[in-house]
This record gives C-alpha cells, sequence and structure tokens, in this order.
C-alpha cells in the first residue's frame, strides 16, 4: 500500500505556488473555490487511489492545527 | 385536477369472525403490504389483510420499478402484464445548465427478460395486485379496517380493529406491518427511527401532455428555466410524466402547491407551445432512516414502515418488493414446520444490510443533489463542470444511484466457496436471468429457478449427476447442447453469467439468491448448504430426528 510522501517531492516549489497563485488572480471567492475543487479532482483521478487522499485530508487537517 | 385514473372504491364487508385467532394478518394494503400478501397466498398461505382506506393509492406516488422487482413480479405472475403497461426505460440523461454532461445505460448487455426499469403509477401496479390477491382466493382483504391496538404477546399479537360497523379483536399468529412512514404499528410498540431528515423541499407535479422526450431519466442540474435548483423527468403510463423540482428548504409548501404556481414552473420548462394539464402535486421532504430492527418477535415490519429513503434512486418501493421477496419464503417454510423460528432473524440480517446500502446511497445521492455549505457546492459545481469535457468526471456525477439487488454477502445462511471461484455469483447474490430453449422453445432461465423452493442448477446433462434424493432442492439442469430434460444454453450466457463449467452446481433459495456453489456436484455438501440456508443447526437436526 503506498503511503503519502509528505518529504519534499517537488521539481519547482516556487513555480508550483506561482502557478496557483496565477490561477486564482481575478476569480472571486466561489470561482475561487471551484477551481480548487477542480484541480483537486483532476489530481485524485490522476493518483487514482483514494486511500491516499484519504491521507491527504487527514494530513491537511493536521496542518491546520 | 382531470384525470386519466379514476380510483377504484372496495367496500367493506361486515365482520363474521370477531375475535378468531388468523395465522398471518398483514397490516396496510399499499404496495408492500399487498405483494406480501400474494407472495404467501401463491405458497398457499391464507392471509387477512387490513386497511384503514378503501382503494388504492391516490397520485401516482412510487413510479419506477426496477428489474429485480419485475423479476419478483413475474414470479407472481404480474410481471409480463406490468411490462406491457408500463414505459421501459434503460437509459437517462444529466444536464448542468443547458449542456448535456453525462449520459448512462442501466442495462447495457442483451439476454435479460426484464429491463432496468419500467415506469408505472402505484396505482395501476396496486389494483393490478388486487385483482392478484383476490384471485388467490386465500387472501382476506378487509377495507376500512384500521388497526386500534396491538398487544405483542409470546406466540402472537392480540389486536383491536377499527370498523364503519364498530371495533372487533382478533389474533395474530404473525403480524406483518407493512402500514407505511407513519406506522400504526411502529408507534404502538414505541420504535423510534436511526438516520437522519434532509433539509430540502421538493414539488412533485404529475403532468398530462403529449411531449417529444423519450422515455429515459432526465436529469437537470440548474437548468435555465430553474434557476439555483433541480429538476428529474420521467414519462409514466397514459402521456402521463413526471416533474420533480427542487425548491429548497426556505419555500412554502403551501404556496408552492397553488396549481396556479406549479403551472408557471412548469410551463417555463416546457415552453409557451406546449399543452398540458396538472394531475397530481404534492410538496414533500424526505429522511433517510431505518428502525434499529425489522423483527420484534411475531411482528415483522417491511416497506416505508420499516425504512425511509430519499426518492432519487428509486429505492424505496423497490427495497419494500425485496423486502417481501425475502420474507414470504422464509415465514412459510417457518409456518410448514419445515424451518425453525430463528429462520426469520435472517430477515433482519440480511434486510437491514440491504437497505443500509440504499440509506447509503440515497444519502450520498442527496449530497450532490442538496450541497450542505459552500464548501460542498463548490465541489458539486467542480464536478459538474468538468463532466463535460471528461470522462472521468462523469462517475462523480450523482443525481440518484439507481436500485440495485441486494447481495447479501455476509447472510448466516450463506455457505463459503469451498475452493477459489473467479467471476461468477458468490453466495449472496441474486440470480442473474440468462435467455435458455426449453423444448426448442425461446426461455428465460430466472422462469425455472426458485419459487415455491429451493433449486439447484447442474450444469450438464441429467445423466452427469447421480440422482438426487427426495426432500432436496429441485434440479434445473443446464446443457450447451440440445438434451431432453435439460435447459438449453445456446448461447453460452448462462455458463459465462455463473462462471460455471461442466460438472458444476449452485443452489439457490425460494427468492433466487445463490445460497453456495460447488465446481463439482457433492450432495452431501448440497444438503448441508440447504439446512444452513433454512437455518437449521446441528441442534434442530438432532431435535427433528429425535
Amino acid at each position: 500500500m503506498s503511503r503519502l510522501n509528505t518529504e519534499p517531492n517537488l521539481d519547482d516549489p516556487d513555480g508550483l505556488f506561482a502557478a496557483l497563485m496565477d490561477a486564482h488572480r481575478d476569480l472571486d471567492d466561489a470561482a475561487s473555490r471551484r477551481l480548487d475543487a477542480r484541480i483537486i479532482l483532476l489530481l485524485a483521478n490522476h493518483l487514482g487511489n483514494t486511500a491516499l487522499v484519504r491521507e491527504a485530508i487527514a494530513a491537511a487537517r493536521l496542518g491546520e492545527a | 385536477m382531470p384525470a386519466t385514473y379514476t380510483n377504484p372504491r372496495y367496500p367493506f364487508a361486515p365482520v363474521r369472525d370477531a375475535g378468531a385467532r388468523h395465522k398471518v394478518v398483514v397490516v396496510g394494503g399499499g404496495l408492500v403490504g399487498l405483494t406480501m400478501a400474494l407472495d404467501l397466498a401463491r405458497r398457499g398461505q391464507k392471509v387477512v389483510l387490513l386497511d384503514e382506506d378503501d382503494t388504492v393509492s391516490f397520485g401516482s406516488r412510487a413510479i419506477c420499478w426496477a428489474k429485480r422487482s419485475l423479476e419478483i413480479f413475474g414470479r407472481l405472475g404480474l410481471g409480463e402484464a406490468l411490462l406491457a403497461r408500463g414505459v421501459t426505460w434503460n437509459t437517462g440523461r444529466v444536464f448542468f445548465g443547458d449542456r448535456q454532461v453525462y449520459h448512462f445505460d442501466l442495462l447495457p448487455e442483451a439476454g435479460h427478460q426484464y429491463p432496468a426499469f419500467i415506469n408505472l403509477q402505484q396505482y395501476h401496479l396496486e389494483e393490478a395486485l388486487v385483482e392478484a390477491c383476490r384471485a388467490t382466493g386465500l387472501v382476506d382483504l378487509r377495507w376500512h379496517s384500521r388497526v386500534a391496538a396491538v398487544a405483542p404477546g409470546p406466540d402472537g399479537v392480540a389486536l383491536t380493529v377499527e370498523t364503519p360497523e364498530g371495533s372487533y379483536a382478533l389474533h395474530a399468529d404473525w403480524l406483518l406491518a407493512a402500514d407505511g412512514a407513519r406506522s400504526f404499528v411502529r408507534r404502538a410498540l414505541g420504535l423510534s427511527f436511526i438516520g437522519q431528515e434532509f433539509r430540502d423541499r421538493f414539488l412533485i407535479a404529475d403532468v398530462v401532455m403529449r411531449a417529444g422526450f423519450p422515455a429515459e431519466r432526465w436529469f437537470w442540474f440548474e437548468p435555465p428555466f430553474h434557476p439555483g435548483g433541480s429538476v428529474l423527468l420521467h414519462r409514466q403510463a397514459d402521456d402521463v410524466w413526471r416533474i420533480d423540482f427542487q425548491l429548497g428548504w426556505d419555500s412554502d409548501p403551501e404556496a408552492e402547491r397553488d396549481p396556479a404556481r406549479v403551472a408557471a414552473r412548469v410551463r417555463a420548462m416546457l415552453g409557451p407551445e406546449v399543452e398540458f394539464a396538472l394531475e397530481w402535486v404534492s410538496v414533500y421532504s424526505f429522511r433517510c432512516r431505518r428502525l434499529e430492527r425489522f423483527r420484534h418477535g411475531r411482528i415483522l415490519f417491511l416497506g416505508d414502515a420499516a425504512h425511509q429513503v430519499s426518492p432519487f434512486g428509486a429505492r424505496g418501493g423497490n427495497a419494500g418488493v425485496q423486502d417481501v421477496d425475502n420474507l414470504g419464503w422464509k415465514l412459510d417454510a417457518v409456518l410448514r414446520g419445515a424451518a425453525p423460528d430463528a429462520l426469520l432473524d435472517s430477515y433482519d440480517a440480511e434486510r437491514i444490510a440491504a437497505n443500509d446500502e440504499n440509506i447509503l446511497n440515497s444519502t450520498r445521492s442527496t449530497d450532490f443533489i442538496t450541497p450542505k455549505n459552500a464548501a460542498a457546492r463548490a465541489y458539486r459545481d467542480a464536478v459538474l463542470e468538468l463532466a463535460g469535457r471528461y470522462a472521468f468526471a462523469r462517475p462523480l456525477v450523482n443525481s440518484g444511484r439507481l436500485s440495485r439487488p441486494a447481495v447479501l454477502a455476509d447472510s448466516p445462511l450463506n455457505t463459503p466457496d469451498d475452493a477459489p471461484w473467479t467471476g461468477g455469483l458468490p453466495p449472496g447474490a441474486p440470480a442473474a436471468d440468462a435467455p435458455v430453449r426449453s423444448d426448442g422453445q425461446p426461455d428465460w432461465l430466472l422462469r425455472h429457478l426458485g419459487g415455491d423452493g429451493f433449486t439447484l442448477l447442474l450444469f450438464g446433462p441429467p445423466g452427469d449427476f447421480p440422482a438426487l434424493a427426495a426432500g432436496g432442492p429441485r434440479p434445473v439442469f443446464l446443457t450447451r447442447t440440445a438434451t431432453p430434460g435439460a435447459l438449453h444454453d445456446a448461447e453460452g450466457l448462462a455458463a459465462a453469467r455463473y462462471a460455471a463449467g461442466p460438472g458444476a452446481a449452485i443452489l439457490l433459495r425460494p427468492d433466487q439468491h445463490v445460497a453456495a456453489r460447488w465446481r463439482h456436484f457433492d450432495a452431501a455438501a448440497v444438503a448441508h448448504a440447504q439446512r444452513c440456508a433454512c437455518g437449521i443447526t446441528i441442534t434442530d437436526t438432532q431435535r427433528m430426528a429425535g
């Protein structure tokens, strides 16, 4: 069973962050929310592993605290 | 309002047996109560059926009958008449705004007697059930008979029944409560539901019109003609169409019932040029919940009295029909002394698991149709936005997961496979249909399975198997070439659907669920599995022998 990788794994961290910021430019809150949801659904489908997404949800909730 | 249907009125017959004791009393003469009475009567059991009203349902109510229900009604002698009377459909479309985002086919393969669904107004079905009950001569239909008191005892239930000519007492050895969502029997026993209520309202309009829509299930999320809500369209018999508008929790149910207001909504949808008439209007909200247990000693609950879901998915009426299918043969076996009382506990185990599956599916559909907060709405809309362009998002669109028969995978009545088996139908699964030939004539496999007893499906000619002992299951042989005494699996679809090679044996319960299967027939194993499926323990066997 694969485990969620929480070690540094991004090829271009600053580029990724900038791409996300650019994507949300000019969008209101509701449109931003839908865009994020579409991105998450596309990536989740690419992963094809609901257990891994559940792990990411749990890890994301920890990050909030 | 105009009517394509006039409710029949059934007369009250004076009661001559006050104080009498009856083996089986069914409370509730709706879809589920009538089906229950018919099932038992066709097994030779006498049934008293009590209904507080004097007619079938007002308004179309449940309209979508799933393939499994049609197979069950087929066993009860009504399948082909319903198929002829109803509107057959297998496919559906989902729209978001004015765009189609999803198209589905619920029966993509050929070789089944019944389609995925027919649509037929509940009153037509109930009227057919009343006639079929009468024809058995074993169902005592008592209209205008309202149960006013229920007193459970160790060997039965004492009832007080109110009629236009006063009250009387009667005693039921077994009481089957099919008295609907507001079940009096449930309230009399002080039983509460577990589950949840949804904060949304829907408007049902049954509209008479000649319209150009195909016989498909069409579901719109936020169409231009009904901004902010969803709409569901179904075709019924007699040019009646069901339109279901989502109204939202803040809507005023009284104001929304106003025919002029309903007509305006319908006109916005159909356009000014389509002529239509309203036949029935109803505003509803719904719950997804069930009783903690369906069996309470000599009282068994079924249908809406036991469990309720949202209408999206057609899992209400169809679940009730499957309740009947599960309970009928078991109660009959107990009444005949062929199975211990404990067999009825498996009704609880099997139907609770099946209805939990319905409740889960219904709850998930509802969460998609009625998002609970801004994030849920964003995800819902994101799915719909993606589904038009990307195939991956289409399975996420949830406008209702339509009724599928329960696979009783964890049933205590199952005998697990004794060897690995790839594909086919595992213990607990409902039998698959397949086209066969019987004496050279086209026929369907399901017509030969279950019903009044257990069936053993044997893959091979009769000569390949030893003679079966009396009292065991009825053998049905299937062969790839035409053979006397066997069904001819000419297309090989039966062998394929059961993943069964030559010599294989599959034991089917009277309700056509698989009890056990073997790659190679073994008489002792079959006998053991049949005892297990009848709830007979080793102790019972010794007691019966002694």
